[in-house]
């Protein structure tokens, strides 16, 4: 996840290299289908990245990832290279550009206008910009392959699918790499793609597909917080000994351009080496930097508005860019206390009808700070309105804006994650699980005012507890860290350096109707089955072989699905009889469809469920006949109807 | 009025000054004739052995300037002179960039007579801002010189005179000492957008319609 200003200046060391130098004198020694290259992708909900490192001298003093300028579209007719490729695909409407305006380096005339140029297209326009198309893949409820954006578009303008628009990026990317290294096709490369932590199984196996159609098939995924860390680890070259201890719990806290993202990483050893584990993740909350942006662009409208200057929505356009630029400086000049904030008219006079106002410390300070870093008790929930009945279709926001309380409640919720860690002790009397570091992502935390206000709060709820400070891990790269460390894990899985211990974030169960009598008026009871414990690690698979179902030929039959983020100790073959909201959540329904092959349509056959993690990453649930051991796939991605 | 009638067969009975005038005027413009005429020959013939030793491109370009012949006389055999032309395609880029970010043209174009310093300085904001954006984006520039201005720098011999302009008392030879007056910049990187074939660039703002 990464959020980096417009005006980011590539570094001259990550200057990638053009097409002629030494990929293609190497590639005369290699032959072509020998893999050379880590290739990290940071399919982020506001901009992608991707990061790439020679494989061939595998040593790790010489791990260099370099990040890949990628050619786009910046405005119509022109092309130029940006580290980053925003997330946006605009559905440009055929008279709207001129011919052989639009070609890249490797197409004369693209699908779909993607990058810096839908994000400047799209911001005049807004009813032909996608945007957040990986928000919408974990959206339970809509079917991600169903053309549903942009959601306001009107009926004229074809959609397209949350699906297909990451495949879209993917694909871009993938171009990008083969024009700047035609001798390595991407496709023979390593290739990570990070997700959210708390992405779902649906939204993973969505991810690995999109991956699968632009024929990066032997992509794996990563969970951002991890890859985050592996960026630090891998910056730190060999030192990270030095600062992490057996014991520690570190908190990655990762506020991205739309999301926030929470994971807790253990500290332990075995046989004299440390070792990582992933313990806990947290919610997908849709909140980070560009609700920031339009806080404070919302601020100075009202205090433009009590002035009597009504605001049209261009200019408020306006000021959300201007916002950011301005809170970017005030954050950055400890002596700067107002920056004036300008918005020019649209029209080709610039003096006359300019709109000027100010953004004071105080108000960023007010709104950022106290409005999304609160200082709030541990004990202090997120407030959750409850939903009003009829919401337009849109992405579920995070409707409590403060992260601190989201913050408490994961820290809360995860207070038995280390319990099976002998290495890591809690105190008795410990209200919430006390990370002892703290490595922050994003390019939110840039912001020195609000990365030092996110350590007083954190700190505050542990002095409060008696327990030791949380101490901030230095020198990370908020912008870049996730591809970095998704290109650094090509290289762990080659053995090299630390690896971290993760498997499923989550425990999976199906609902099962209970067998009790009928009550009638009153739904059967559910019960919870565990089909996939906590921490499975990927590349194995568990059986549960004693639960019979019956699936009827040719019909499909759909479960009830719940995952788990607190319940660890349970095995496959738990049956739940009751649990709290908190504990369990529902996913969305998962299908099985058992095909005809010669059997009788609506004949019954038992089978047993099998879940795997598949060394991609994905979950897998399958069906096992009794009988003749046949297997068929269990379905995620059910959620149309 | 008087009325001329020409009879040739009249010839002149005494030279007058006038006539003495003409007469050397015509042997004067005669000469310089001749004086042309015999350096072409030679510079062409210098010319031919030249582009025979080096087996290389057919005559120049037409007949250059008369200016450049008379220097063929002065110093034999100098190099063409080859002005650079500059492509308007990267100026033109250039405009349109500022004028995207910073709405360069826009403020070049306004009369700013009518205004008063403090409007002229709210879009003065606009445009340093997006000129800083355009400029930072697209160019990475150095001074030329890293030493304070104002401060004593000596000049070794054989520095580079395209980098570093001489002024007031230029006398003697290098090292030259002198105080900094601008600490000059350069361009060290520069990162042009890409054009695409349709793309016309001398559109550097295109009108925009709102429906």
């Amino acid at each position: 996840m990464s959020d980096l200003p417009d005006h980011m200046q590539p570094e001259e060391d990550v200057v990638p290299e053009s097409g002629n130098s030494p990929a293609q004198s190497v590639t005369a020694e290699y032959p072509q289908d020998g893999k050379r290259f880590s290739v990290g992708i940071d399919l982020g909900t506001t901009h992608c990245v991707l990061s790439y490192a020679d494989l061939d001298n595998i040593d790790d003093e010489a791990f260099l990832p370099q990040i890949m300028a990628i050619p786009q579209l910046t405005s119509p007719g022109l092309v130029e290279e940006k580290h980053q490729l925003p997330s946006f695909l605009y559905l440009a409407h055929e008279a709207e550009l001129a011919e052989d305006s639009t070609s890249l380096p490797w197409v004369a005339k693209p699908d779909y206008l993607l990058g810096e140029i839908a994000r400047n297209l799209g911001s005049k326009t807004p009813i032909r910009l996608v945007s957040s198309a990986k928000s919408w893949l974990c959206h339970a409820g809509v079917d991600c392959k169903a053309p549903i954006l942009p959601a306001e578009a009107p009926d004229e303008v074809k959609r397209v699918s949350p699906f297909l628009a990451t495949t879209a990026y993917l694909q871009h990317l993938r171009d990008a790499w083969q024009s700047l290294h035609p001798n390595a096709p991407l496709d023979q490369q390593d290739v990570v793609i990070t997700v959210p932590a708390s992405f779902d199984p649906a939204a993973r196996e969505l991810t690995v597909e999109a991956a699968r159609a632009v024929g990066l098939g032997q992509a794996i995924l990563l969970e951002e917080p991890q890859a985050a860390l592996y960026s630090w680890i891998e910056k730190s070259h060999g030192d990270w000994r030095k600062h992490a201890e057996v014991g520690d719990i570190i908190l990655v806290i990762d506020i991205g351009g739309g999301t926030t993202d929470l994971s807790l990483i253990a500290v332990t050893e075995k046989d004299g080496n440390l070792e990582l584990t992933r313990v806990a993740v947290g919610d997908h909350i849709l909140l980070g930097g560009d609700n920031m942006d339009l806080a404070l662009a919302y601020t100075v409208k009202a205090k433009l508005e009590k002035d009597g200057k009504r605001l049209e929505p261009w200019q408020i356009q306006a000021l959300t860019h201007s916002c950011r630029d301005a809170k970017e400086k005030i954050f950055n000049n400890s002596e700067v206390d107002n920056i004036p904030l300008v918005v020019a008219s649209r029209g080709s006079s610039l003096i006359g009808g300019t709109l000027r106002t100010e953004l004071t410390r105080d108000e960023v300070s007010r709104v950022l700070v106290e409005g999304f870093l609160p200082q709030v008790a541990v004990s202090d929930r997120p407030v959750s309105r409850p939903r009003t009945g009829l919401r337009t279709a849109g992405l579920p926001y995070a409707q409590d804006a403060a992260i601190t309380r989201h913050l408490a409640a994961f820290l809360s919720k995860q207070q038995g994650a280390t319990d099976e860690l002998k290495d890591i002790n809690l105190p008795e009397h410990a209200s919430f699980l006390h990370p002892t570091a703290v490595l922050f992502n994003g390019g939110v935390l840039k912001a020195e005012a609000l990365a030092e206000r996110l350590m007083d709060v954190l700190n505050s709820w542990l002095s409060a507890e008696q327990a030791p400070e949380a101490r901030l891990l230095a020198g990370a790269d908020l912008d870049l860290a996730v591809a970095r460390g998704a290109a650094y894990y090509g290289y762990v899985r080659k053995g090299k350096g630390v690896r971290i211990k993760g498997g499923t974030a989550a425990s999976y169960y199906v609902g099962i109707e209970s067998a009790m009598p009928a009550v009638p008026g009153m739904a059967p009871e559910i019960q919870a089955l565990c089909i996939a414990p906590f921490g499975m690690e990927e590349g194995t698979q568990q059986e549960l072989p004693d639960d019979e179902f019956g699936l009827v030929i040719g019909e499909p039959v759909r479960f009830r699905f719940f995952a788990s983020h607190t319940r660890r100790e349970d095995k496959v073959g738990t049956r739940l009889d009751y649990w709290t909201n908190d504990e369990l959540d529902e996913l969305d329904e998962i299908e099985i469809t058992l095909p005809e092959e010669g059997r009788r349509p609506g004949e019954v056959v038992p089978v047993h469920l099998c879940a795997a993690v598949t060394e991609v990453g994905t979950l897998e649930l399958q069906a096992v006949s009794q009988k003749d051991q046949s297997r068929w796939k269990i379905e995620f991605d059910v959620r149309a109807g | 009025m008087n009325t001329y009638a020409i009879d040739l067969s009249l010839k002149p009975t005494t030279f007058d000054l006038w006539h003495v005038c003409l007469a050397g005027t015509v042997a004067l413009l005669s000469l310089i004739l001749i004086v042309l005429l015999l350096s072409l020959v030679i510079g062409q013939i210098r010319c031919r052995k030249k582009s025979a030793s080096l087996q290389a491109p057919p005559a120049p370009e037409p007949v250059v300037k008369i200016v450049e012949v008379e220097k063929l006389v002065q110093a034999p055999a100098p190099e063409p002179v080859v002005l650079k032309e500059a492509t308007p395609d990267a100026a033109l880029q250039l405009l349109g960039l500022l004028q995207k970010e910073a709405r360069f043209i826009d403020f070049i174009k306004e009369d700013i007579a009518a205004f008063s310093d403090a409007d002229i300085g709210v879009a003065a904001r606009v445009v340093h801002e997006g000129c800083n954006k355009a400029i930072n984006e697209h160019f990475t520039l150095a001074t030329v010189r890293n030493e304070q201005e104002g401060s004593k720098i000596t000049l070794p011999q054989g520095f580079d005179a395209a980098a570093v302009r001489l002024t007031g008392n230029i006398v003697g030879a290098a090292p030259f000492t002198g105080t900094l007056v601008h600490k000059g910049w350069q361009v060290i990187g520069i990162r042009l957008p890409k054009l695409t074939a349709g793309h016309n660039a001398a559109i550097v703002a295109p009108a925009e319609v709102e429906l």
